[in-house]
Formats: structure tokens, C-alpha cells, sequence
């Protein structure tokens, strides 16, 4: 497949970005639209694409972990905020919600919804990052040697 | 208490088993902990349990199953668990020299102990289930120990074979024990044998309990895995598999036969697999050379024994199965240990090959004597006590009794035989070797390493000589069981001497056949060679897995093509029929929807439909995948229209991870689509395709007007904020008021990403992981 100039630059441009905004939903998720799913996909959607540019040394400098520790770190704060509400004596995922002052900011609330929701990003990003590392190798070979390909 | 004593083995098994390389031999110590506080726990209880006032206890488990760990030990299971812990302890004595410093020793601990807790678990559970999970644990437990040797392919085809047929026989069992709580509306024990139910299921339910009964017990023909798992090293052969797991199926029988002998097919199939058992495993036990595997199906034919006693289900032969029950475990542990010491010393337990045993030996032999005349129900010792109450029990019955005593009868004289054959083996081997013996050079066993079995035999003379020691207890236990027969049955006194009688005539006559088959062994062995079947049981084990195996090859074959157009039709055929049924039975049809509910929606519609139709007529892939996406970008604008912005959010994100996961794969295919396979012609392809969307269709119109009762949206609209602390409605709905669904899907989720992994990796030829290769490319 051709490299295209114009697909790397706009993908280059798009990653941050999508990046940011996959973090923005993820927060903001509880109040308006997003959340940890819709956050999850745009991440994930933006590493593929990313991916797809060719240039896995972008997506291995921006992912220094294993492609399966989000995943296991997803699956524990899921799971663990179950726990949690359980054992602070609620039904579980009843969750719970507290009000801090921050200065400068004013009033932030944090509920464990957002730790959960956490989780549920973390695991859509480890699904996108397992399936890359599956088809990896499977699709270079179909690369043949442009300019800026990573050679085996 | 009881539960906190089954408690403790699971804890200090865990703990040895965790630092069994570090604790090495001191592992059997710590393991002998609980079965010694087992035993002291019955002493201290034994006045009252033994006078008739059962222990019980209770834990609750998941009450909503009727799963509560109900424990109850009455006499028969004092009985029992003097049995398990007492040679339980023991055995892990006699280990501690089998074992020596030898790397096992630490795991073997461990694993006995969490065995013991097990067993003690299934003879202490007073609730059905409860035994049915404990039952399964000795099951997995005995895997492990047949199986220490993981080096050994013969050990680890062993325990397999082991743990088959008892874990069937525990699948076929739970069945049963299902049937028999459901129709009792019960599942304790005790609540089921005081008030029995009775007719066809109970029937139905006791025959597949004794499956899982005859199994445990390596009753014909479920029999072959235990000559196998003598594999194991002599300690656990001489625990699990003579005196305490395999003890588990007689156990239950024990329990169920004085309120459901009665019922169905039971004496007649207990009786009749018992004696089967009883004299083709004596018969058996003539063949091997090998003294565990005489010892073994000895073992097999003196369960055959112990079934039928126990199973009759009447008061004084219950009795004698009791006694039976206690005498077997005394000589066979003891046996098992002698052959353990040899084996262990002179490396051989071939009778052709061993030496004559010299200076040294003295206890050892007098051991091997004293069991295998107990076996051979010589006077005095606990075996011919046991055994003339089993002759009494049956001579004065009918005909029926008349022809079980036949049976014992034969088979007694055969265990006589063979008992002669262990010992001629052990202490003169001159008289059945064929070879000259090699010279002994081997030292003469420790005092530690002999005194476990030494102290077995000394109990076998003292039961045997002194009646009165164990009579009580015999007679508790065996009132314990009776007191759910309609008959209860008189008191058992054990004695020596029962005056002459036939039962005494019996004796004297089985005696002396048996000495008379032993005498007469080279014609006896000729003509056991010719009438013998050619095919062992192991062998038909072996066939039957074979069979298995190639017939599950053949249907994963014909169900599993491996076509993916096969897999999808059948998918969407599925979808398309099972509901369709559905809703052609049920009344569905409520008129047609609004035409459309916001102008806007026209031209996303007609882009959708021109996109959709396009994308069934275009031949080249990349184009095929691009116009599917539009029809679901289509469809995330119809989601923005209606005001659902997080809808419209997901299917974008959605879409976009599609079409990214298309290009991905459609970089390896061809760019365009093929002629149809022959697996599925054009035609075909296109029926199960206008099913599937029509049916969409269908659904579609029928569920828009299907509503009946209020929307719960409603109160979740209500709810969100103050229960849920959030605005977004449909993110309240996922992370709270229908967590546990998000929690069980991203679990779903995460097992695909590991699948789809593992998928691509096992059809890849063997490379490194594409990630890791670039990291290191980048590193370098």
C-alpha cells in the first residue's frame, strides 16, 4: 500500500487531538455525552488509524505498556469499584458521590462511577491494542518495503 | 466444630502445599496436625455420639440453593472418621520414611491433606450437595496423588483414567442426588432417610446413585482404574485406595440402604455388582506377580464384599459390613505398608524375584502374616470376626440370602487363596518362585519405617483376641444406620466363639477350600489362563476413549466446517427463525408506525437505503466496506435527528473502529470478491440473506408498536441524578443502574481480546509478538 502524505499528516494531526478529546468524554461522560465506551472507541479508533499510517513506532512510543496491561487494569477497577460499593455496604455499583473543593476550580465531584467508567475505557483500549498486536504481523508483509516501513 | 476441623485441613493442606519445597519431609508433621486433632476431637465426643446423641453443626452457604454446610456425626460416622484420620495419621507417619528427602514428600503432605479434609467432608455432610462436593474434591485430589509423578507418562494416564471414571461416575451421581432431593423436597441427609420418598423417580434417582457409588468403589465394571492408580507411591495406595477414598461409595450405600433397599431395582443391583465384584476380583487377584496389584483387585473384591453387606439394608447384615468395614482397613493399610517397606528396601515387589527375607525382617514378616490371615479370616483376629457375622447374617434367611451366601461363600474362599499367596510370597518365597533369587543385599527397614504397619497389626490381634474392645462401637454404628430401617434389629455383640454352628462350618469349610485352591495353583492358573476373557478392563477403558475421541473428531468435523459463509448463514438463519416463530405464535401485529417523525430523516433514510443496495451489488471489497460505513454513519445522523447525542456518539466511534478493522484485513484478501464456494451456492446465499433482512424488517415494525406497559425511562429520568449522581442518562444507565451488566460485558469483552490474541497467533506460523518485535527494533 502507498503511503499517502496527506493521510499521515491529517492522521498526525487528528491523534492528539482525539486523544484529548477521548479523555474530555471520559470525565465529562457522567453529565453530558460520553463516557468511558464512547471515550474508549475514539481513543481506540485514533490508535488504529495511527496504526494504519504505518507507523506502529508511533503507537509503541505513545503505548509503552503491553497491549494486554490495560486490559488487566481495566477488569481490577471495574471490578474493584464493585467490590468497593459492596463492601462500603451499598447494593453493587450503587455509587456513591463526594464534593471536594478544589481551589481555583471550584466544587469537583467525584464519584466511583468515574473510576468504573475508567475501567471500561481502559478495556475498549486494550481490545483495540490486542487486535493491532494480532494482525501486526500479519499485515506487514502485505507492506512491501515503502520508505519509512519498519523491515523485519 | 466439626466445621472448623474441616476447616483447618483445607488451611494447613494450602499452607503445605505453598511451601512444600521449603518444608520438604516436615510438611507430613504439619500435615498430620489435623488428622490427629480429628482423632482427638472423637475421643473427646465418642461418649455421647456412641450412646446415640449425634453431633450436628451447620454454616450457611448459599441458602437460596439450599446449600448450607450441614454437618452430623452419628456413630457410623465416628466409624468412618476413625478410619479416615486414624490411618490417616498413620500413613503420613509410615511416609515420613517412604518419603525420606525425597522432593516429594512436601507436596504428597500437602495433598493428603487436603484429601483427608475432603474425605472427613463427604462422611461428616449431612446435606446432599454438600457430599456431592466433597465427593468430587477426593476425586481431584486422588488425581493429583496418582499423578505426583508428573515425569511418569504411566502415572499421569493413570490419574486420568482415575478421575474419568470417577468423575463421571460424580456427574451421574449428582444427577441422581438432584432427583432424590427434588422428589424428597429435602437435601439433608438426615431429613431424606427419616421420611423416604418413594416411586419411579426415587427409583430412577437411587440406580444413578449407585453409578457414582460403584465407581468410587471400583466396582465391576467400572473397576480398571485402580489396579492402575497403584502407580501412586505405597503411602497414598495405602490411604486413598484401600482404606479411605475408595470406602466413599460403600459409605453412601451404607447410609441410603436401610431406607431405600426396598425401593426399585437396589438389592437386586447392589447385590448382584457386589458379588460379581467380590469374585471376579478374587479371581483376579491370582494373576499379576506384582504385589500391589494382587493387594489391588484384592481390594476390589473385599469392596465387592463390603457392597453387598451393607447394601442388603438389613439390621444384622449392616452389622457385619460395619465390622468388615474397620477389619479391612486394619490388614489392607498394614498389608499395603509391608509391600511398601519391601518394595522400598529391595526395590521389587515381583514375587518371582524376591529373597528370601532374613534377620531384621522378623516384624515385617510377622505383619504380613498376621494381615493376610486376617484377610484370609483366620481365628482370632478382627478379620474372621467380621466375617463369620456376615456368614451369620445370611444362614438363617431365605432362599434369596441362601444364594448371597453362595456367593460370599466362594468369595471368601478365594480371598483366602490369594491372601495365602501374599504371604507365602513375603515370608517363603521359595514355594511360589520360578527363578533363583537374586541375594539380599538390601538393609533391613527402621523401626519408624515399620511401626505404623506393626501398630495396624497389633490393633487387627487386639480386636481380634478381645471382642469387647470395638463391640460397642460396632454396635452403635451399625444402630446409627438401622435406625432408618423399618426393622431395627437387635444389639450386636461381637464374640470369638459363636458355639458350632453353620456359620462356624462355613468358616472351617472356606479355610480349608482356600488352602485347597492354593495348593492346586499351576492347574488352577492353566485353567484361568484359558477361561479368562482376552480383554482386560483397562483395555476396554482404552477402547471406549478411543471411541470417544475419534467420534468427537468425526461430529466436530461435520458441525465445524471451518467455511465462514456456512457459520453466518447458519447464524442469521437462526436469528431469522427463532424469533420469527415467536412472534408469528404471539399476537404482535399493532398496526403500522408514523411514516417518519422528523423531516430530516427522508434524505438520511434514502442515503442509507441507495448505500446499503449499492453495497450488496459492488464487486470490490474496499467498496463493499466503505459503503457499509456509510450506512452506519447514516445511521448515527438518524441518532443525532432524534436527540440522542451519546447514541450518535458511540455509532460513529463504532463505525470509524469498523471501517479501520476492514482495512486492516482487507490489506491480506483479495481485492476482489470471489465466484461463491461451493460450499454455499448463489442461491442459498440469497434466501438466508432476504431472511435475515426481512425479518429485521418484520421485527422492526412489530417492536415499535408493541408497547404495552409505561416506559421505565421515566423514573430512570428521575432517578439519574439523585441516584446516580450524573446528568447523562445513558451513562447513569450503564455504569449504575445496569453496572453489573457493563461490568459482565466488558469482562465479555476483555476474553475476546484475548481469544482474537490467541486466534491469530495459533494460526500464524511461530513468530515473536508483532508489538514486542518493533519495540525491539525501536530499542535497538
Amino acid at each position: 500500500m502507498r503511503r499517502s502524505l496527506i493521510f499521515d499528516s491529517t492522521v498526525r494531526l487528528v491523534f492528539d487531538l482525539a486523544m484529548v478529546l477521548s479523555a474530555y468524554m471520559l470525565f465529562a461522560g457522567h453529565n453530558q455525552p460520553g463516557g468511558g465506551f464512547v471515550g474508549g472507541l475514539v481513543a481506540g479508533a485514533a490508535i488504529a488509524l495511527r496504526f494504519l499510517m504505518g507507523d506502529l513506532r508511533d503507537v509503541i512510543g505513545v503505548v509503552r505498556f503491553k497491549p494486554w496491561t490495560p486490559l488487566a487494569v481495566g477488569l481490577a477497577l471495574a471490578a474493584g469499584t464493585s467490590i468497593w460499593t459492596v463492601a462500603t455496604g451499598s447494593e453493587p455499583l450503587d455509587h456513591g458521590a463526594r464534593e471536594f473543593d478544589v481551589w481555583g476550580i471550584g466544587a469537583v465531584k467525584v464519584t466511583t462511577a468515574t473510576v468504573f467508567d475508567a475501567g471500561v475505557y481502559c478495556i475498549v483500549v486494550g481490545l483495540v491494542l490486542m487486535i493491532l498486536e494480532a494482525f501486526a504481523d500479519e499485515i506487514e508483509p502485505a507492506d512491501d518495503g515503502e520508505p519509512g516501513e519498519v523491515r523485519r | 466444630m466439626i466445621v472448623a476441623l474441616l476447616g483447618l485441613h483445607v488451611v494447613v493442606g494450602a499452607a503445605t502445599l505453598a511451601f512444600s519445597r521449603r518444608l520438604g519431609r516436615l510438611g507430613l508433621v504439619l500435615g498430620a496436625v489435623p488428622m490427629v486433632a480429628v482423632v482427638a476431637w472423637l475421643l473427646s465426643a465418642a461418649g455421647g455420639v456412641l450412646d446415640g446423641r449425634p453431633v450436628v453443626g451447620t454454616l450457611e452457604w448459599v441458602p437460596s440453593l439450599g446449600l448450607s454446610l450441614d454437618v452430623r456425626v452419628d456413630a457410623f460416622t465416628f466409624l468412618m472418621l476413625l478410619i479416615v484420620s486414624g490411618t490417616g495419621t498413620l500413613v503420613v507417619a509410615y511416609a515420613w520414611s517412604y518419603f525420606g528427602r525425597g522432593p516429594e514428600a512436601g507436596r504428597v503432605a500437602g495433598l493428603l491433606t487436603m484429601f483427608a479434609g475432603a474425605m472427613v467432608g463427604v462422611v461428616v455432610a449431612d446435606n446432599l450437595l454438600f457430599l456431592y462436593v466433597c465427593w468430587e474434591l477426593t476425586s481431584i485430589t486422588s488425581y493429583l496423588l496418582i499423578g505426583i509423578d508428573d515425569q511418569k507418562a504411566e502415572a499421569r494416564a493413570a490419574a486420568t483414567h482415575a478421575l474419568v471414571v470417577t468423575a463421571m461416575g460424580g456427574l451421574v451421581m449428582l444427577a441422581g442426588l438432584i432427583l432424590l432431593g427434588q422428589q424428597a423436597g429435602t437435601y439433608s441427609l438426615s431429613g431424606l432417610l427419616s421420611s423416604p420418598p418413594s416411586g419411579t423417580v426415587t427409583s430412577v434417582a437411587l440406580v444413578l446413585i449407585l453409578v457414582g457409588a460403584f465407581t468410587k468403589s471400583a466396582q465391576y465394571p467400572f473397576h480398571s482404574w485402580l489396579p492402575g492408580a497403584m502407580v501412586a507411591p505405597t503411602p497414598i495406595s495405602a490411604y486413598l485406595h484401600s482404606a479411605a477414598m475408595v470406602k466413599a461409595g460403600v459409605y453412601l450405600v451404607a447410609r441410603l440402604a436401610p431406607a431405600f433397599a426396598d425401593t426399585g431395582m437396589w438389592r437386586p443391583l447392589v447385590v448382584s455388582v457386589g458379588l460379581t465384584t467380590m469374585i471376579a476380583g478374587g479371581l483376579r487377584a491370582f494373576r499379576p506377580f506384582d504385589l500391589k496389584q494382587i493387594l489391588a483387585f484384592g481390594t476390589i473384591s473385599q469392596l465387592g464384599f463390603m457392597m453387598v453387606l451393607l447394601g442388603i439394608g438389613r439390621p444384622e447384615t449392616t452389622a457385619a459390613g460395619c465390622a468388615l468395614l474397620l477389619a479391612h482397613a486394619l490388614f489392607k493399610a498394614a498389608l499395603f505398608m509391608v509391600v511398601g517397606v519391601v518394595d522400598h528396601q529391595i526395590h521389587s515387589r515381583d514375587i518371582r524375584e524376591l529373597p528370601q527375607l532374613g534377620s531384621g525382617w522378623t516384624s515385617i514378616k510377622v505383619a504380613a502374616v498376621v494381615g493376610a490371615a486376617s484377610m484370609a479370616a483366620v481365628p482370632p483376629l478382627a478379620g474372621f470376626i467380621s466375617k463369620e457375622m456376615a456368614y451369620g447374617s445370611l444362614v438363617d434367611g431365605t432362599g434369596g440370602d441362601r444364594l448371597v451366601l453362595v456367593g460370599i461363600v466362594v468369595g471368601s474362599i478365594l480371598t483366602a487363596a490369594y491372601s495365602i499367596r501374599v504371604a507365602v510370597a513375603l515370608v517363603g518365597p521359595a514355594a511360589v518362585r520360578t527363578e533363583e533369587p537374586a541375594p539380599l543385599v538390601a538393609p533391613s527397614p527402621a523401626v519408624a519405617f515399620v511401626a505404623p504397619p506393626v501398630l495396624l497389626t497389633a490393633a487387627t490381634v487386639v480386636l481380634g483376641t478381645v471382642p469387647l474392645v470395638w463391640s460397642g462401637l460396632i454396635d452403635s454404628a451399625s444402630g446409627a444406620l438401622n435406625q432408618w430401617s423399618p426393622t431395627h434389629g437387635p444389639h450386636v455383640h461381637l464374640a470369638l466363639w459363636h458355639g458350632v454352628g453353620p456359620a462356624l462350618v462355613l468358616s472351617i469349610v472356606t479355610l480349608a477350600m482356600g488352602s485347597t485352591v492354593f495348593a492346586l495353583r499351576r492347574p488352577f492358573a492353566r485353567w484361568q489362563a484359558a477361561l479368562a476373557p482376552r480383554t482386560t478392563g483397562a483395555e476396554v477403558y482404552d477402547g471406549v476413549v478411543a471411541r470417544v475421541l475419534s467420534g468427537a473428531g468425526r461430529i466436530t468435523a461435520v458441525v465445524q466446517s471451518g467455511s465462514l459463509p456456512v457459520y453466518v448463514a447458519v447464524i442469521l438463519a437462526t436469528a431469522a427463525a427463532a424469533p420469527t416463530v415467536a412472534l408469528v405464535t404471539g399476537g404482535w401485529w399493532s398496526g403500522w408506525p408514523d411514516a417518519y417523525g422528523r423531516i430530516g430523516q427522508l434524505p438520511v433514510a434514502a442515503l442509507m437505503v441507495v448505500a446499503a443496495v449499492a453495497a450488496t451489488l459492488a464487486t470490490r471489497r474496499f467498496v463493499a466496506a466503505v459503503l457499509l460505513g456509510t450506512v452506519g454513519y447514516g445511521m448515527a445522523i438518524f441518532f443525532v435527528i432524534q436527540g440522542a447525542p451519546d447514541l450518535a456518539l458511540t455509532q460513529f466511534s463504532v463505525e470509524t473502529l469498523s471501517v479501520v478493522a476492514f482495512l486492516l484485513i482487507l490489506r491480506k484478501l483479495p481485492d476482489r470478491f470471489e465466484k461463491p464456494a461451493p460450499a454455499m451456492g448463489q442461491p442459498l446465499r440469497i434466501v438466508v440473506s432476504l431472511a435475515a433482512g426481512a425479518f429485521v424488517v418484520v421485527m422492526a415494525l412489530a417492536a415499535s408498536g408493541a408497547r404495552t406497559a409505561a416506559p421505565v425511562s421515566q423514573e430512570m429520568v428521575e432517578q439519574a441524578y439523585p441516584k446516580g449522581y450524573g446528568h447523562n442518562i445513558v451513562n447513569v444507565i450503564l455504569v449504575d443502574i445496569r453496572g453489573i451488566d457493563t461490568l459482565g460485558e466488558i469482562t465479555v469483552l476483555a476474553t475476546a481480546a484475548i481469544g482474537i490474541a490467541a486466534l491469530a497467533r495459533s494460526s500464524a506460523k511461530p513468530r515473536r509478538s508483532g508489538v514486542e518485535h518493533h519495540r525491539r527494533e525501536v530499542g535497538g
